[in-house]
């Protein structure tokens, strides 16, 4: 059996808000350790949502995000984002954005102003920040120019006929081709991952310029699928920018898609440099309150089973169900690990509305931890249940990430919550 | 553009498209009447698609309505031997456990014995081993000739003979009236769903088979049918549980019946009495029931995941319906109007799909007796052809195609059901043989799509980009159909989504709303 390990604190989870949590731990010097099956972060669009919705049943989109977030603190004071001044949240976006920024993972946002982008679906999406290879389509879906969309023979779920068309009123000047990708005849089925990794060796770009430039004629820009390389994507774009004598930008294929895998890679190589601990394959099986506030934890699975942790805090970073940070069974929802109190309706039939695309969205996305203003999973007292115990992300209770269009930023703003009490408080 | 009128004469036209109406739309044409068959949505689109794929061996049935289990005992070893491409031949097993009335076990092989139905009993050992699922409190257990089918490609296969015959499906219209003159209904006004072209239909004799329907198109002829709905909830496991269909042996009651059906099991039923037949759809508490039922008998259905659960109505004939219409006999009824005023009209309703070919032989009879068409019924010795364009309904069917061919260049568009471009394609040209929009509805109907453990989270992503590349013209609808189709799966999967099914729906909303926006594209 190997030593316990001793740390201050251990993030529990490896979706983008431990991802976060665990550089922001770093950064301020404490010794982490990361612990949770990373899977989930694949499934990230790229896009960096802050607020875009508000309020969402009466669907009203945002242009400035910080304007939302004064207004959602008025109207839902128990939201999450409540919990920080607006100062914060963009302290922690720009701490977060410099780091994946010096990682080679570059967002493009205008801060004061949200974006919009276009989805796989040729829908437009309200956002805060895209990924840099997304920038040129920002701008081109404002100014119009000649545009071309180009899909990949045998990449499924992607047309670029489709994009063009749901398009054609934004943009009336966009048109659509198909191209093969560089010898890949004998594959059938293509997938955006291989791709962009082929992408990253020059003679591959070369090719698949070759292919582009017959068709794109007078188009002043050029649109494709994600997969300008995995590991320097602004390269791999600005290469075959050159090569082609045009603009081209990326639209994010369905999830997992490649600005995902881009997120995963790049945080587990970096994290590590910066001095986090972490243990990607397993979880943990069991977790002691000690007497000085601390925690003693084993882990499970993975090369490291048995292992055990001691730490002085823990940040539960485990997300909904898709995390398995919550779970449901037929009468009610549970915390998966401390079996904390999740605040949910009464019953199952309060959990989802009759209409899958209700506008006033489900109850159960606000069911979650309820937490004091330091980020404190409540006990069933209704005071902190550990005094060390922090909670941020999607588990959080009194949101709606996906219908308020906040999920990144209420990850990274939360993350850096909860590190921040964390400091103030456990040290 | 104005939209013309078109005009058809034909001998019979007959209004619905699940397995009555196909059912004698094939009948009829085998004994060379000219037909049209109209259908207001889409074939099997009322309860004929939402049963549960049942051919009872009517043991059922022997309590309390012993003529419907005589029909069934007939017609289950009729369809086993003509129709067999639609049948699983698994064999039935009803199973009584601790607490289970012992009166009705000590008389049930009497009861069977009465009807005809050969039943063989077994001790619980042989039950267990035989069906290891079982409850380790089984008390008494007998095989039976229960059988699974499947619906939806009998239906097709009926309307698919039937047109090769000369029968003409309209489908996506709905009646919008009846024309009368000296007793009878000299033309039937159809309305397209979707463009609002008419269609008018002079025939000989109107043959109403629409179901649950059958009062609301009745009471357009000045019609009163008098009927009771019964709206019946099942639940879909993510794999099959039991080799055999296993009937709870007590008097019929909720949560009672588990079906293999394919690659799934189907779990049900409740039988709920509802005002109208429109707008059925399972509740929790229906569900919850199911599973705490038939948990008792089988305790793995506690913990199983459910992909969806459906409901579908039951046109029961009968004015009033004590305990939900569960005692209410499951008999059909062939109505000649004629005592009604009307001399070319009949409606054929209640009944179950077990007896859906003895259904359309009694209709077709009276039809033929005023038609003046005295060939007999052929259904009863002539074999259900199997078609080609009627087969991508099977679960496990295109997994084992495309794994066969090999062809690196047939992407899968479903991945959970392994259903691949070409099967797809073989869908849309059955489809547009029907002359229907081959769209992400038509094509779920007709095939896997849809039907595994994502219910159409990917795939009719997937399957819509794919339209989209291959027709033009599809584009305008398109948002407006994934959601549709999506709000159509949401009622099947409201019910189940907990444990491993809540996960999978909250990556759907992730994908829909969070990414795609679609819940934005909606007008309030």
């Amino acid at each position: 059996m190997s030593q316990i390990i001793s740390c201050d604190l251990v993030v529990i989870g490896a979706g983008m808000t431990g991802m976060a949590a665990s550089l922001f731990a770093a950064n301020r010097g404490l010794k982490t350790v990361q612990v949770g099956v990373t899977g989930e972060i694949i499934f990230a669009s790229g896009f960096l949502d802050i607020l875009g919705i508000h309020p969402i049943s009466e669907k009203k989109s945002r242009p400035d995000p910080w304007a939302a977030i004064h207004a959602l603190k008025q109207d839902c004071p128990d939201h999450p984002y409540c919990r920080l001044t607006v100062v914060e949240i963009q302290s922690a976006l720009d701490e977060y954005l410099a780091f994946t920024g010096g990682c080679g993972v570059p967002h493009y946002w205008e801060k004061t102003h949200n974006i919009e982008m276009m989805t796989p679906q040729g829908t437009l999406k309200i956002t805060g920040c895209v990924p840099w290879t997304m920038k040129n389509a920002v701008h081109a879906l404002r100014e119009k120019p000649p545009g071309l969309i180009l899909d990949i023979l045998g990449l499924k779920g992607f047309s670029a006929h489709q994009i063009v068309d749901n398009l054609k009123e934004t943009w009336p000047d966009l048109h659509s081709a198909r191209i093969a990708f560089p010898d890949t005849a004998h594959l059938g089925e293509i997938y955006p991952e291989y791709m962009a990794r082929s992408l990253e060796a020059r003679v591959c770009r070369e090719k698949l310029a070759a292919v582009i430039r017959p068709h794109v004629r007078n188009a002043r820009i050029v649109g494709l699928p994600a997969i300008f390389g995995i590991h320097n994507s602004p390269a791999v774009q600005a290469d075959l920018e050159a090569i082609l004598g045009v603009r081209l930008f990326e639209i994010p294929t369905l999830p997992p898609s490649v600005p995902g895998i881009r997120l995963k890679e790049m945080f587990e190589e970096a994290l590590p440099k910066k001095g986090v601990r972490q243990f990607l394959q397993e979880r943990i099986c069991d977790v002691l309150p000690e007497p000085d506030n601390g925690f003693l934890m084993e882990l499970a699975g993975g090369n490291a089973q048995g292992q055990k942790i001691r730490s002085r805090g823990v940040l539960l970073a485990t997300g909904r169900f898709f995390g398995k940070g919550l779970q449901a069974d037929r009468n009610r929802i549970r915390e998966s690990l401390f079996d904390l109190p999740v605040f949910q309706p009464v019953n199952r039939s309060g959990w989802y509305r009759m209409d899958f695309l209700d506008p006033r969205g489900h109850s159960i996305h606000q069911a979650g931890l309820e937490i004091d203003k330091n980020f404190r999973p409540l006990g069933t007292s209704g005071a902190p249940a550990f005094s060390n115990l922090f909670a941020a992300g999607a588990i959080l209770a009194h949101q709606d990430w996906i219908r308020q269009k906040c999920g990144s930023g209420l990850a990274i703003a939360t993350a850096y919550g909860a590190v921040s009490s964390f400091i103030n408080i456990g040290h | 553009m104005p939209i013309l009128t078109q005009l058809h004469k034909t001998q019979a036209l007959i209004i619905g498209g699940g397995a009555t109406g196909t059912g004698i739309a094939r009948d009829l044409a085998l004994r060379g009447v000219a037909c049209i068959l109209a259908e207001r949505a889409d074939i099997n689109a009322g309860a004929s698609g939402s049963n549960h794929g049942l051919l009872h061996s009517g043991a059922r049935y022997v309590l309390n309505d012993a003529m419907t289990s005589v029909e069934c005992r007939e017609e289950n070893l009729l369809l086993k031997k003509l129709a067999a491409h639609c049948v699983e031949d698994t064999g039935g097993m009803f199973v009584a456990i601790e607490g289970d009335d012992p009166s009705y076990i000590a008389k049930f092989p009497e009861l069977c014995a009465g009807c005809g139905i050969p039943v063989a009993a077994i001790d619980p050992e042989t039950a267990k081993a035989l069906e290891p699922e079982l409850s380790d409190r089984v008390i008494a257990a007998y095989l039976t000739l229960d059988a699974s089918i499947d619906p939806f490609k009998l239906s097709l296969e009926n309307i698919s003979h039937a047109r090769k015959l000369g029968t003409t499906l309209l489908c996506r219209h709905r009646v919008a009236g009846f024309e009368m003159d000296q007793g009878r209904i000299c033309r039937v006004r159809l309305i397209h769903t979707e463009n609002g072209a008419e269609v008018l239909v002079e025939a000989d004799q109107v043959i109403n088979a629409s179901g649950a329907w059958a009062a609301g198109i009745a009471a357009l002829a000045g019609v009163s049918i008098p009927m009771v709905y019964s709206k019946g909830s099942l639940l879909v496991t993510s794999s099959r549980i039991t080799r055999r269909v296993i009937n709870r042996l007590r008097p019929p009651g909720d949560g009672d019946i588990l079906v293999p059906g394919g690659t799934v099991s189907l779990l049900g039923t409740t039988s709920v009495q509802i005002d109208a037949p429109d707008q059925a759809h399972p509740s929790i508490a229906e569900i919850d029931r199911i599973v705490e039922q038939a948990s008792q008998m089988i305790p793995a259905l506690e913990s199983a995941r459910y992909i969806r659960a459906y409901s579908g109505v039951r046109p029961l004939m009968g004015s009033h319906a004590e305990d939900g219409g569960r005692s209410q006999s499951r008999g059909f009824a062939v109505l000649d109007h004629e005592k009604d005023g009307l001399k070319n009209f009949v409606t054929i309703s209640g009944g179950k799909l077990t007896t859906y070919r003895l259904m359309a032989e009694k209709g077709a009879d009276l039809v033929c007796h005023r038609l003046g068409v005295s060939s007999p019924c052929m259904t009863r010795t002539q074999p259900l052809p199997a078609s080609p364009e009627c087969r991508w309904s099977e679960p496990g069917l295109t997994p084992k195609l495309w794994l066969k061919a090999h062809d690196a260049e047939d992407m899968l568009l479903c991945e959970c059901e392994m259903v691949p471009k070409s099967a797809v394609e073989g869908v849309i040209s059955a489809i547009q043989a029907q002359r229907i929009q081959p769209d992400l509805r038509a094509i779920s109907l007709r095939s896997r799509i849809g039907k595994g453990p994502c219910q159409g989270a990917f795939c009719s992503l997937r399957v819509s980009a794919y339209l989209h590349d291959r027709d033009a013209a599809y584009s305008d609808r398109e948002l407006t159909c994934i959601s549709d189709f999506l709000r159509e799966r949401w009622k099947g999967l409201r019910p189940v989504l907990w444990g491993g099914q809540l996960m999978q729906a909250e990556l759907q909303e992730a994908l829909q709303c969070g990414l795609l926006n679609l819940e934005l594209k909606q007008r309030n």
